[in-house]
């Protein structure tokens, strides 16, 4: 569970602190050395402009001139921007139904192809190949031509006698096209479930069986009350990933968003502002937003989690 | 799924794993190097190497003619949905040998007039060669992956290794660092390094790695230190040996299956940057193949898909190669760390 883990860790033993023997204090001279470039980094890539575009939220900046605080106006103007609440809609519906059909597909192949299957190794690459490339600007291109007028899914309609249309130029379509781009890359996920299953100890199904379970009473009982940590976890990382996703909605919108903003991320509309306008101010406020809603959607799933994860210890 | 039943017949020659299972830790490595160095909650990383393993094969008791059946449509269906998801990219690749009309109209693999020359044309096709994005690339990549090399390893040491004052404070900075969506910062940083005039140069791609931003890579080699043992380095402490020489001689040295899965990804997660590069690099001369490939693709519409697909075929090969001969790398870090 890697950084979530350690980071729930680290809040329950926060009463602890860290006494240090003689011996252990020339670790600190040491630990400046060691951590120089991070500490450098984290005050002038990180936190620094974390903090920075905190306070360009409350101006007008174009670059050309210096920033002139104009309080919360940006904030102001983004209650009343349509196309801002229109990419919020797109990255909520993108992010709500993509994520968990994915999710159910990694785990759906994980389960067919856990324990000791011959070739194993073979469909876990086969499957996972699309993780690596899906988000590259060349499967964008791909994907453009794929659901294009008279790309191969029309192609192969056609075999059958279908019609089919414009799909990443129809405004009902164009998203659904870039769902299935995030589905299509099920297969980091199916890994961490594949690890997950097998930490499933055997005697568990063994004694299920001695009872009598069947199959659907043993996923039921045992497989996925044991799965949730890892569900938590994927579900957790592809909420956060899939909110920041561009690539794949600039390529294929040509950098607009379009059709009718349909495939506006919010992320899209971002750039948009503080690249193309030069609309620093309002950007960085959007940037905000975006940290927000992320810790939030994140928090909520740490306080549900509550309610389904089950840890057993 | 499918297997369970039968499983219960054929004992598991695998009593290491119960240990840690009920922990309900996430997916850790599987090898007794694993279980022995896992503290409560974290992740255990061995020391020795990413391990993965297939577990025995289970199903050494005669097979029924119906368990023959069930496993090979079982493995039929397989193949089939492996073909369906490799298909577009296989398409894409014959496409890239048609003739541009062929494109449209036909949906096969097999190519029924071959045509070498997309990739001629896709080449020459803008400003500069391709030679010249993928040569950006490259050097955008080679910088990103030796910065993150040095730098996350000596962070990953002092968290790993030093008690100093306020760890769990910086530690925990460190760990939210690595869920900080990049655009939240990319405003001011884009102000301080146009101030820098840095803006198309790759200092602004390469000079944040070898600050170790890449948090994610600090946590993977911190966890994979915590897997080496103690004795060695208090051992050579005794011997009169500093952190630096500990650090050199001792953990790098052990820490290879880490820098390699930390190089690997960070090759993969450059080569495929879009967004930074997008915002960085404007001038035609400093594209980089990501850039280069979308101005490719603003500038032709519909009329060059051929020479599209061509070049996008190029860009990917260089993923390819690392995902045939890293693999190993990428299913265990995947698989122990959990990120894509």
């Amino acid at each position: 569970m890697s950084a979530l883990g350690e980071l729930a860790a680290l809040r329950k033993t926060k009463g602890a602190k860290d006494t240090l023997s003689p011996s252990e204090r020339g670790d600190n001279k040491a630990a400046i050395f060691f951590l120089a470039p991070w500490f450098i980094g984290l005050g002038l890539i990180t936190a620094g402009p974390l903090l920075a575009s905190l306070y360009l939220s409350f101006t007008d900046y174009s670059l050309l001139e210096a920033p002139s605080w104009i309080g919360i106006e940006n904030y102001v103007r983004m209650l009343d921007d349509p196309r801002l609440h229109n990419s919020l809609v797109v990255t909520f519906t993108y992010v709500f139904v993509s994520v968990p059909l994915q999710l159910a597909a990694a785990l759906g192949l994980a389960m067919v192809l856990d324990r000791g299957l011959r070739g194993l190794a073979i469909y876990r690459s086969v499957y996972y190949l699309p993780s690596l490339l899906g988000g590259s600007v060349a499967i964008a291109i791909l994907w453009r031509q794929i659901f294009g007028t008279n790309g191969l899914v029309n192609q192969v309609l056609g075999i059958f006698g279908i019609q089919g249309q414009g799909w990443v130029s129809h405004p009902d379509y164009a998203l659904g096209t870039l769902m299935i781009l995030n589905v299509w890359t099920f297969g980091a996920p199916m890994i961490i479930f594949l690890a997950g299953l097998r930490q499933i100890p055997e005697m568990y199904y063994e004694a299920s069986s001695i009872d009598g379970a069947g199959r659907v009473r043993k996923f039921v009982s045992i497989t996925l009350p044991l799965l949730t940590p890892i569900i938590f976890f994927n579900l957790v990382l592809q909420v956060i990933g899939a909110f920041q996703a561009f690539t794949q909605a600039f390529v294929v919108s040509g950098g607009g968003g379009g059709p009718a903003d349909s495939t506006l991320f919010y992320t899209l509309y971002l750039y948009q502002n503080g690249f193309r306008s030069f609309d620093m101010g309002y950007a960085s406020a959007m940037a905000w937003l975006l940290l927000v809603i992320i810790a939030a959607l994140t928090a909520a799933n740490f306080f549900f989690s509550k309610y389904w994860v089950f840890y057993n210890d | 799924m499918t297997e369970r039943q039968d499983a219960v017949s054929t004992p598991r020659e695998n009593p290491a794993r119960d240990a840690s299972v009920t922990e309900a830790v996430p997916p850790g490595p599987q090898s007794q190097a694993g279980a022995a160095s896992g503290g409560a909650g974290t992740l255990p990383v061995p020391a020795v190497a990413f391990s993965t393993d297939e577990r025995p094969p289970l199903r050494k008791h005669r097979r029924t003619a119906g368990s023959r059946v069930r496993s090979l449509l079982k493995h039929a269906g397989l193949i089939g949905f492996g073909f369906v998801m490799l298909y577009p990219l296989l398409w894409m690749l014959s496409s890239s040998i048609k003739p541009n009309a062929l494109i449209f109209r036909d949906p096969s693999l097999l190519p029924t007039e071959l045509d070498l020359s997309n990739y001629t044309v896709g080449w020459n096709a803008l400003l500069h060669p391709f030679s010249h994005y993928l040569l950006n690339s490259f050097i955008i990549v080679l910088g990103s992956v030796l910065g993150n090399l040095m730098s996350c390893s000596l962070a990953a040491y002092a968290f790993a290794r030093l008690k100093f004052k306020g760890r769990p404070i910086w530690f925990a900075i460190m760990l939210m660092s690595i869920m900080l969506p990049i655009h939240v910062v990319i405003v001011p940083q884009y102000i301080l390094f146009s101030q820098l005039e840095w803006i198309n140069t790759f200092l602004p791609l390469i000079v944040p790695k070898l600050l170790a931003t890449d948090a994610f890579f600090i946590f993977l080699m911190v966890q994979f230190f915590r897997g080496i043992p103690k004795e060695l380095d208090e051992a050579a402490r005794i011997d009169g040996a500093g952190h630096a020489r500990i650090f050199f001689r001792i953990m790098l040295p052990l820490a290879t299956p880490a820098l390699a899965t930390t190089a690997i990804f960070t090759f993969i997660w450059t080569w495929n940057d879009f967004f930074s590069q997008l915002i960085f690099l404007t001038n035609p001369d400093m594209y980089t193949v990501p850039v280069a490939l979308r101005t490719f693709v603003d500038s032709t519409g519909e009329s060059s898909w051929g020479s599209l697909f061509a070049m996008s075929i190029v860009s990917l090969i260089p993923i390819f190669l690392v995902f045939l001969f890293g693999q190993k790398y990428l299913v265990k870090g995947i698989a122990t760390t959990g990120i894509k």
